[in-house]
């Protein structure tokens, strides 16, 4: 699904060199649920932004999909991030001038569905989060673990291939935590590619598999402590 | 998308109440005052006639002091005729088509029942003015030739006169007091507002109201109806004739005369009638000054009285140096908007909005601020021009937005605002979302 090879990204300003990444390779299978973790300014974020095709890396090969994505244009890589993946953040960043409705329409606007099909699918997604009765509603008007499952249907509505989280849980209790987590699990089990950084080590145990990231290198592989997930072989093969 | 990215601007403006205000008052300041200087200019400007503009000339004959400065161009001829010039020309036989003589005067009239007299402008003309200017009729139409001929008193109205005096009903036929005199009304005219009035262009009246009434020339001088316009002389009047007809055969000028000629052959041919004329009169021991014999068509004619004044032009081009100040302020404006929309623009990025995209939307919301700002400034501009109504008596007909005008303003303020928001959008559309994601 996500093939990294010697990926590098260096941040220049007319002072300093920032090398956020040294030539990463990592690779995720479909299917799977990957957990990165590491400390503040190990490159996770970087990453993520790398494969979500927010950012482009300085070197190195990407492959999405079976797709190489390093060279393609503004266009052609909005166009997979919107037919291919879905991004969740830690702020769950809704648009507060929108409601739920209109929130999670976003992506589907930009991939061109007609109407009807947009409407429903926005339905479908709300009623899956447990929020089909407050489409209208406003984000400032649900909790913070509401907030994020209204942000969990968004990235779900386009019914990407690839699911991108970045501290989905950071901003939650426990409890609220724990629900987010179990819905992820969940929209994994249904084949959706997850890849979650994470700075809560129990959280990335529940999932397949865990990359840690220092300084710029996945610099450690642990196979998943998930008793339901068996690590494949080919997944061991993701390290520096 | 169009409608969606209308919705998405509508809401944003919503969300910034205040600094969406004050890039439509920005804008509509600009956009005011610019029109109302521009309305002016516009319709001073205007080709009153368009139709026929290059077949209607206006006659100067230069019989001034020949100890005044040289002429060196129309407009320092006199624009006016002498009596017996006007005659002689609109008796003779000329290569144009048609001829009119004219001056304008006022009269009192006197209505049937219990309204009291009033006073009320005339024209005094030839049956040949209706149809020479196309003036358009309601009921009946213009006097005959004999009519003419004969001095009959007979008038035209207009639709304003006919609806105070005959409840808009048709009274051709009826009479009219006019002074002490009772006049049979053979047309009544439509609504006929040329701007500016071609035809008379006194300074102070080139843009008044049509007249109400008109009436046939030779009656008008036969009753000794006075003109109201300018009559300017510059040779002492034969004192050992009656005032009246010393007048009239005075080297003062105070008629207008207008002629009709289809073919630019038919002006050169004109003009030498027109040239032979004066050296005729020469002989005679007038017209003692060079040959400074005029034809101006319409457009010529009101470059020639300076219609449109060098003051308009500027007021025109300062009006515009403080639109595109309006502008540069809702620039700034754009920009602190814009950044306060990074975190929405990175997460649509993320979603999948391509900087393409993302430019449009932000366009579609710059625009719809440029609508509302055309409205503003359209309202700005009404005001304006109606307290150029209030300062300045006669220029009543240039105080109205049409449709043309109306449309420039919002059509102007678009484009303004698109101007003023292509900087801010672009960069907006530019920006790296992966950095702003938390910004929202």
């Amino acid at each position: 699904m996500l093939k990294m090879s010697k990926i590098s990204k260096l941040y220049r300003t007319e002072l300093v060199e920032t090398h956020a990444l040294r030539e990463l390779d990592l690779h995720v299978d479909e299917g799977e649920f990957v957990a990165v973790t590491g400390p503040s300014g190990s490159g996770k974020t970087t990453f993520l932004n790398i494969a979500g095709l927010l950012e482009s890396a300085t070197s190195g090969l990407f492959e999405l999909d079976g797709e190489d994505v390093s060279q393609l244009n503004d266009k052609q890589r909005s166009r997979i991030r919107n037919e291919k993946v879905g991004f969740i953040f830690q702020s769950f960043n809704l648009i507060p001038d929108l409601n739920l409705a209109d929130n999670v329409d976003v992506p589907l606007r930009y991939r061109g569905w007609p109407g009807a099909e947009r409407r429903k699918a926005v339905g479908d997604m709300l009623d899956l989060v447990g929020l089909g009765s407050r489409q209208n509603y406003l984000p400032s008007q649900l909790s913070g673990g509401q907030q994020q499952r209204v942000a969990i249907a968004r990235a779900l509505a386009g019914k990407p291939r690839f699911l991108l989280a970045d501290e989905p849980t950071g901003n939650l209790d426990s409890e609220m935590a724990g629900a987010v987590m179990k819905l992820l699990e969940s929209i994994n089990q249904e084949g959706t590619t997850i890849v979650m950084v994470t700075h809560d080590p129990d959280l990335a145990h529940r999932a397949d598999r865990n990359i840690h990231i220092l300084d710029g290198r996945a610099s450690d592989v642990m196979a998943a402590i998930s008793p339901n997930v068996t690590p494949l072989p080919d997944r061991e093969a993701a390290r520096v | 998308m169009f409608s969606y990215y209308v919705r998405l601007a509508l809401t944003s403006i919503r969300r910034t109440p205040v600094l969406s205000a004050l890039m439509v008052l920005a804008l509509g300041l600009g956009i005011g005052a610019f029109m109302t200087t521009f309305t002016v200019y516009y319709l001073m400007s205007g080709d009153p006639i368009p139709h026929k503009s290059d077949v209607l000339y206006a006659v100067q004959l230069d019989n001034w002091d020949p100890n005044d400065d040289p002429t060196e161009s129309a407009s320092d001829v006199q624009p006016q005729l002498t009596y017996q010039d006007g005659q002689h020309l609109m008796n003779a036989e000329t290569p144009a088509v048609r001829q009119a003589h004219m001056y304008g005067s006022d009269v009192v009239v006197v209505p049937e029942g219990d309204e009291p007299p009033f006073n009320e402008n005339v024209r005094a003309t030839y049956q040949t003015f209706f149809q020479m200017f196309d003036v358009p009729f309601v009921y009946g139409g213009p006097w005959d030739k004999r009519a003419d001929d004969d001095h009959a008193s007979v008038i035209v109205i207009g639709r304003k006169l006919n609806d105070r005096l005959f409840n808009g009903e048709n009274s051709v036929g009826k009479s009219l007091q006019l002074n002490d005199h009772f006049y049979e009304i053979s047309g009544v005219i439509d609504d006929w507002q040329p701007t500016p009035r071609f035809y008379h262009v006194d300074a102070g009246r080139r843009f008044s109201d049509s007249e109400q009434i008109f009436l046939p020339f030779t009656r008008a001088v036969d009753l000794v109806l006075g003109p109201n316009g300018n009559t300017n002389c510059w040779a002492p009047m034969d004192d050992s004739l009656p005032v009246i007809e010393a007048f009239l055969k005075s080297e003062c000028v105070w008629t207008q005369f207008w002629a009709e000629l289809e073919t630019p052959e038919d002006a050169a041919a004109y003009k030498d009638y027109l040239d032979n004329y004066v050296r005729d009169q020469k002989q005679i021991g007038r017209f003692q000054r060079p040959l400074n014999n005029f034809l101006s068509n319409v457009r010529e004619w009101l470059v020639v009285n300076r219609v449109v004044t060098n003051d308009n032009r500027v007021l025109v081009r300062l009006s515009f140096l403080f639109l595109l100040v309006c502008v540069l302020n809702t620039v700034g404006l754009l920009m602190a908007k814009f950044l306060g929309k990074s975190g929405e623009v990175a997460v649509r990025r993320a979603m999948g909005a391509s900087r393409r995209a993302v430019f449009i939307q932000n366009l579609v919301e710059v625009a719809t601020i440029g609508v509302a700002g055309g409205v503003a400034g359209i309202g700005l501009a009404w005001l304006g021009l109606k307290g150029i109504e209030n300062l300045y008596r006669g220029y009543q007909h240039l105080v109205h937005l049409d449709p043309v005008m109306l449309a420039t303003a919002v059509g102007l303020a678009v484009l303004s605002a698109i101007l003023a928001g292509l900087y801010p959008v672009w960069r907006v559309s530019r920006q790296a979302p992966a950095g702003l994601l938390k910004a929202l």
